[in-house]
């Protein structure tokens, strides 16, 4: 009893120590949502401001922008998933459904990427106008986040298959799927103040 | 230790059920907008509402069950860091655009 006790005692210790680890990714969440606002702030003002070159409604072709929201949207739902699978001990499944979501993240940045070479070849470059210039910084800062998190994501899938599922990549685990979790809140409000706002 | 146990559980927890029903609000959170803005179903002030709308309503499923940002214990300093982080975003946002729309002196 006495030895259970204290090796209670121990794991709370580290788990507690995960919890501030998982706390202080969160403040960090909340400072890069601090940069976004920023992002978002420049947009908004600068949308009208086209300077002669192409305007939201010429540019943006809804179809491929739904595509890519659904998909970040169902990678958001997918890496729950994975919390779930590593909350029952399921390493196949924590690491089935992180290479979904990866699967998915890919897909996103991908369609991104041809969407902005689609644009550059019509003219529509970074430094045409007040509008694109706003436009590129803040969904290509999204873009790289995301780019940033599947790098991250692969390590991840890599450390898990060798180390199983333990404290430390637990936390992590949580950690990414916040972070994930918080790139598709992000894309939530590029979709609706960029898209929908630059097509109505 | 079992009350430790459901604890730890519930600080980053949810159900399947709850992951689930988050998928589909924001699945419909999605759809609505794009609906009302591809078929210009309002005026253009009531659209932007409802579309600002759904966006921050879609956050908030997010939040609620795929970030269980309720499960927290207490001291909830993920709240506090949260609601410090929207009050500065929105005083960025909404200054940034009162100020360049009522306050142009070149325009």
């Amino acid at each position: 009893m006495a030895h259970a006790a204290s090796h209670h005692d121990h794991d709370h210790g580290h788990h507690d120590q995960e919890e501030l680890k998982t706390f202080g990714f969160w403040i960090f969440l909340m400072t890069d949502c601090i940069l976004f606002a920023t992002l978002f702030a420049t947009f908004v003002v600068l949308r009208l401001n086209t300077s002669g070159g192409p305007t939201a409604e010429e540019l943006f072709s809804m179809p491929g922008i739904i595509a890519e929201t659904f998909i970040l949207l169902t990678s958001s739902f997918t890496s729950g998933l994975a919390v779930l699978s590593m909350q029952k001990g399921d390493k196949k499944g924590l690491i089935g459904w992180l290479i979904v979501t990866l699967a998915l993240g890919i897909a996103f940045v991908t369609m991104e990427i041809t969407e902005f070479v689609h644009m550059v070849h019509e003219g529509a470059t970074i430094s045409t106008s007040g509008f694109l210039s706003s436009f590129f910084t803040l969904v290509g800062a999204h873009g790289l986040h995301v780019s940033i998190g599947i790098v991250w994501m692969i390590a991840l899938v890599l450390q898990l298959a060798r180390r199983g599922i333990t404290s430390v990549t637990k936390r992590k685990v949580t950690i990414i799927s916040l972070y994930w979790h918080f790139l598709d809140v992000v894309w939530i409000f590029v979709f609706t103040v960029v898209y929908l706002m630059g097509v109505m | 230790m079992a009350n430790h146990d459901t604890g730890a559980h519930k600080s980053h927890g949810g159900s399947f059920k709850s992951y689930l029903i988050g998928f589909l609000l924001s699945i419909v959170l999605t759809i609505i907008p794009l609906v009302v803005v591809l078929n210009d179903m309002m005026s253009r002030n009531a659209t932007l509402i409802v579309i600002l709308a759904m966006a921050v309503l879609q956050f908030l499923v997010q939040l609620f069950f795929f970030m269980h940002i309720r499960d927290e214990e207490k001291p909830r300093y993920n709240l506090m860091t949260l609601i410090l982080a929207v009050v500065i975003l929105l005083t960025i946002v909404a200054g940034s655009i009162w100020i360049m729309t009522y306050n142009m002196t070149a325009g």
